[in-house]
């Protein structure tokens, strides 16, 4: 079971796209999983042979749980190989998990639902299960051999709420789940993550009219949105600044070398998440509109990808949208750094000793103090707003 | 193209609405407040519905004109006069 964000526990395997005896090829969609923040379709990372279904569709279960037994060309029925590949957390892990020549993976064993062993249970823990109608000798414990835990019994409470409708849960349930998938992550950010947070204003004057003679030219349908020139501005500045973008995993940030932005999306009844677009920094402004599109449709009335949910290295949030000057974000672990577009309005602006009225618009940056300093954010808002000042070099 | 009526015109804006936020009950919107006060719309919601406006009547709007369609009334009235504009 793939890790789909940071606040994923489990995931419920609505339908395998796949059966045993099927070639599937790397970047193909194999299983969908339905998760707090709705059904995702997952992604193999590997090429080879369906050999063996390990999870049942309908099943809910942890992440790093074996779905399924994959064998890459060569290699002999015996000697399968897993695609718990599909399990990088957070996308860091990615390469390394299915490289290795080890048959089979150590760390997640094919573990059996129901513990053989009588599991131990904390009293607390035990009246927690009564209060919530859990039955104990069903619960599958985290880590084998470790006793049963009050947050296990809650885990197993809300499996067992949610079990049911797999692919279209009730509106009032799924939206208290993803208000609940929403505060376990905000809260581990608040928790662990040092913020600190800048703020710097922008002259939008000329990526504006930069933009409007552009969608002159074009037809509705090919039209960009004022959003688009800025995630490739920042995705740009973001290879000068790699303090801002990876992960802090382990105790240690790890630089990633892809762009990939995650883009905080609002969905229709409430709630948000931020699936990313791939590789922003190489991409076109037709091909950032043309994915934007694809992915907000997607997230207000279709399925996202696995990989959109695990692997964005830094998040970007245009609030401008609902009108607010500026956004100070909370950072989604374990990325480094959110970053801010406020909106764009016609404000004062002093230009060699005169004041005009500009399109200005407010960038913000929070990030994280353990992967880098206000030194390094500062480098970054200057190096947006450099690159905004000459929106015809944004190709 | 077929002359529209103003009643045909605002159906059509309904309908798209009713495509971009399925939530919305058409009869509640206020034909002279801004839709976007009323119907929770991001810049791509809006994108979408001249797009589907386009689609449906026929008519290019630009983007120098998107603030003549912020409110019903006011898109109705605009949209009514380009199509008689391309008869």
């Amino acid at each position: 079971m793939p890790s789909l964000g940071a606040d994923m526990e489990a995931g419920t395997l609505v339908e395998w796209l796949v059966r045993p005896g099927d070639e599937v090829k790397r970047g193909q969609v194999v299983a969908v999983v339905e998760t707090q923040k709705g059904a995702v379709d997952v992604e193999i990372w590997e090429t080879g042979t369906v050999d063996q279904i390990l999870v049942e569709s309908g099943r809910k279960v942890p992440v790093g749980e074996l779905l399924a037994l994959l064998r890459t060309a060569g290699e002999p029925v015996a000697g399968a190989q897993d695609i718990s590949g599909l399990q990088e957390a957070a996308g860091v892990e990615a390469a390394s998990v299915l490289s290795g020549a080890s048959p089979s993976r150590a760390g997640i064993p094919p573990v059996s639902r129901i513990s053989p062993v009588r599991p131990r249970v904390s009293p607390s823990a035990r009246k927690l299960a009564e209060e919530l109608g859990v039955e104990i000798a069903s619960l599958q414990v985290a880590e084998p051999g470790t006793e049963i835990s009050r947050a296990d019994i809650e885990r197993a409470a809300q499996a067992a709420m949610k079990a049911q409708p797999a692919i279209q849960p009730a509106s009032s349930d799924w939206q208290s789940q993803m208000r609940k998938a929403i505060a376990a992550a905000m809260a581990r950010s608040k928790r662990e993550i040092p913020h600190y947070y800048l703020a710097t204003d922008i002259d939008m004057s000329a990526v504006s009219a930069w933009l409007s003679s552009e969608n002159l030219k074009r037809d509705v349908t090919r039209r960009l949105l004022p959003v688009i020139p800025c995630m490739k501005a920042l995705a740009l500045a973001l290879r000068e600044v790699p303090e801002l973008n990876g992960f802090w995993i382990d105790g240690a940030f790890r630089s990633s070398a892809a762009v990939h932005l995650g883009m905080a999306i609002s969905m229709r009844g409430g709630g948000l998440v931020a699936p990313a677009i791939h590789d922003a920094d190489k991409k076109s402004l037709d091909q950032l509109m043309a994915d934007l599109r694809d992915l907000i449709t997607r997230v207000r009335g279709g399925r996202l990808r696995s990989s959109e949910m695990s692997d964005p290295t830094v998040t970007f949030t245009n609030l401008g949208e609902q009108g607010v000057d500026g956004v100070f974000g909370v950072i989604y672990p374990p990325q480094v750094a959110i970053i801010g577009l406020g909106k764009t309005s016609e404000k004062p602006w002093v230009d060699q000793g005169a004041v005009v009225a500009r399109k200005v618009a407010t960038a913000t940056l929070a990030a994280d103090h353990r992967a880098s300093d206000g030194h390094s954010g500062g480098l970054f808002l200057a190096t947006l707003g450099k690159l905004l000042q000459e929106p015809e070099r944004l190709r | 193209m077929t002359p529209r009526s103003r009643e045909e015109i605002r159906q059509a804006i309904v309908d798209a609405l009713g495509g971009i936020a399925p939530e919305i009950d058409p009869g509640s919107i206020a034909a002279d407040l801004p839709l976007r006060e009323q119907i929770d719309m991001d810049s791509f919601d809006f994108l979408n519905l001249i797009i589907r406006v386009h689609e449906i009547l026929g008519i290019d709007i630009p983007e120098q004109d998107y603030a003549k369609l912020v409110t019903l009334n006011g898109a109705v009235e605009y949209l009514a006069r380009r199509c008689a504009a391309q008869q």
